[in-house]
């Protein structure tokens, strides 16, 4: 029996999160073209995590094990993808919506010579496929056909919700041991330099994201901003405009090429809303837009708005909550 | 030391708030638009002119893409490149076409006796977003490649490259030549100057038409995602609002 193939990320010994919602997108396909599921883990663990994948309906894990592989080496992983479609010929690899699955993907597509549709959101079986993927960040869907002999595709992130299959599968676990030439290991991680984030909340984790644009005017226009965001316990956040113009660092840029938050509440301040922005604040539970211009994009992609200056609100709303002695 | 460096860019509409498409629904409709490029490939047109400015060398961009990018090109000849390769597209190319199309741009280049010491993409351009053009320029060169940068040093004659991870940065080192994918944030880009928009007029422009061949991620159309339909709740007006905020940052549990 033909095989969907699924790549799954792991942390800790199990499949990540994006990996168990490719994993979902897999089995779908897999039982829509009558083929069974199996995975493809990478890396130091990956023993461990493909022990595990039973609930997931995996039946066989192809373990790639070699000393190479101990640092992250793009094409090298990209090479075990390829020779498992050069020596399986399954009808698809599905990848999870993590960028540097989307770089491995690339490799084993360019080694293939196969087309690669990044981001889908759906994907039907058939000579084409029948893709969805996402365009813009998020703001323009595609629907297209995926040609190829094994069909290559990642999954967006978010986009699917993970479940366990309706009946958990006994996974066999198949270690092989790839290939590798210099080549494929030019181009590895040598070091991990840990990133400063000054003792302060992640923009990308934080509960609370509190962000200006073009609206706040000027650098010193942030500080009731910061002190909002302070009292919130939350991170600071802006705009493209904001960091073009040098009024903020890239770091704190939310959107489409900066980004991608995911808090409980999202307050942009004198952001307009443009599709690069958008794409950046999706994951936000709830948006509250503070601007003066009652019909900008932001308002009426907001959940609650407040129509006023950002330079009068954001301060009164500072004095309110240190008003209550919050 | 000097470099020669090539910047490959895509031509893409400032979008603004919403996106309208063409009746066909094969585009986003853009007569009202304006054009720029993938932010990710302003920082590596950026980093090719600071390269070449500290260390000599030369620099070029290419784009595929319609006649109006031509626009895009001159852009970037405006910021310091030295000159532009136009591959001349009236339709969409998917992924495999365009590395296609370039990478026989740069061996005809080779063949007229110009290597290219290092390639720069941008991650992912801003439209498509196929994450993979670079990659398959680099396998069919020969190259390593080195995808979503946030920092490029010129090290031992080769390239130390950081990545940002979650929690930190992921560090390469690759000989050159390399093909290096970049993201926004590598650098702050600089505007054209008045005497860079003049001098781009007159720096030399090759054009040539590629051809698209077979698509692979054969697109049938663009769909703009239903809203979601959220009704946006007006709390007041100005600082008056203040007390409203308050009771709806209580109400979600964000404040003690």
């Amino acid at each position: 029996m033909t095989a969907v193939l699924v790549l799954v990320e792991h942390d800790g010994g199990a499949a990540d999160d994006l990996s168990r919602q490719a994993a979902t997108l897999a089995r779908g396909y897999a039982e829509a073209a009558g083929a069974g599921l199996e995975a493809v883990l990478i890396g130091p663990g990956g023993a461990d995590a493909a022990a595990r994948l039973g609930e997931l309906g995996v039946a066989k894990a192809h373990v790639a094990e070699h000393d190479g592989l101990a640092q992250f080496a793009p094409q090298a992983w990209g090479r075990v993808i390829a020779d498992l479609v050069a020596g399986h010929a399954p009808a698809a690899v599905v990848a999870p919506g993590s960028e540097r699955a989307a770089e491995v993907m690339a490799h084993a597509a360019a080694i293939a010579d196969l087309p690669f549709a990044a981001n889908c959101i759906s994907a039907a079986p058939g000579d084409p496929a029948a893709v969805t993927r996402v365009r813009w960040g998020g703001s323009l869907l595609e629907e297209a056909r995926l040609h190829g002999a094994t069909k290559l595709l990642t999954v967006a992130a978010h986009a699917v919700e993970a479940t366990p299959a309706a009946a958990a599968a006994q996974t066999e676990v198949a270690a092989f041991a790839p290939e590798l030439s210099d080549a494929d290991l030019a181009a590895r991680v040598v070091e991990r330099a840990q990133t400063d984030t000054g003792g302060g909340v992640s923009l990308a984790d934080a509960k609370v994201v509190v962000s200006g644009g073009r609206g706040a005017g000027s650098a010193e226009g942030f500080a009731a901003i910061e002190e909002l965001a302070w009292l919130l316990g939350g991170a600071v956040g802006c705009s493209r405009a904001v960091t073009i113009a040098g009024w903020r660092p890239h770091t704190d840029q939310v959107g489409q090429t900066g980004t991608k938050i995911a808090p409980e509440i999202y307050i942009p301040c004198g952001i307009s809303g443009a599709t690069q922005h958008m794409a950046g604040c999706k994951g936000a539970k709830r948006i509250l837009a503070i601007n003066t211009d009652p019909d900008a994009p932001m308002i009426a992609n907001a959940d609650y708005a407040v129509i006023g200056d950002l330079h009068e609100v954001v301060p009164a709303v500072v004095a309110a909550l240190k008003a209550r002695g919050g | 030391m000097p470099l020669n460096i090539l910047c490959c860019v895509k031509r893409v509409p400032m979008t603004g708030g919403r996106i309208v498409l063409t009746a066909d629904e094969q585009a986003i409709e853009t007569r009202h638009l304006g054009f720029t490029i993938s932010p990710h490939e302003e920082c590596g047109v950026e980093e090719a002119v600071r390269l070449i400015e500290a260390g000599g060398g030369s620099s070029t961009v290419l784009t595929l893409g319609p006649p109006e990018a031509e626009e895009q090109l001159r852009d970037c000849m405006a910021l310091g490149i030295d000159r532009a390769i136009h591959l001349l597209a009236d339709d969409e190319f998917d992924g495999q076409a365009t590395a296609r199309a370039i990478v026989e741009a740069i061996e005809a280049e080779r063949a007229a006796g110009t290597e290219y010491d290092v390639v720069f993409f941008g991650n992912e351009s801003a439209d498509a977003g196929g994450f993979q053009v670079g990659i398959r320029v680099a396998h069919a060169l020969g190259r390593p490649c080195v995808t979503g940068v946030k920092a490029v040093a010129l090290e031992d004659g080769g390239l130390r490259l950081e990545q940002e991870v979650p929690g930190g940065r992921d560090v390469y080192r690759v000989p050159l030549p390399a093909v290096v994918t970049v993201k926004e944030g590598l650098n702050l880009p600089r505007y054209p100057s008045v005497p860079g928009r003049l001098r781009a007029k007159k720096k030399p422009l090759d054009a040539r038409t590629p051809e698209r061949g077979a698509q692979g991620v054969e697109k049938v159309r663009l769909v703009v995602p239903a809203d979601e339909g959220s009704q946006t709740e007006v709390l007041g007006r100005g600082p008056d609002a203040a007390p409203a905020v308050v009771e709806l940052l209580e109400r979600i549990g964000v404040v003690g």
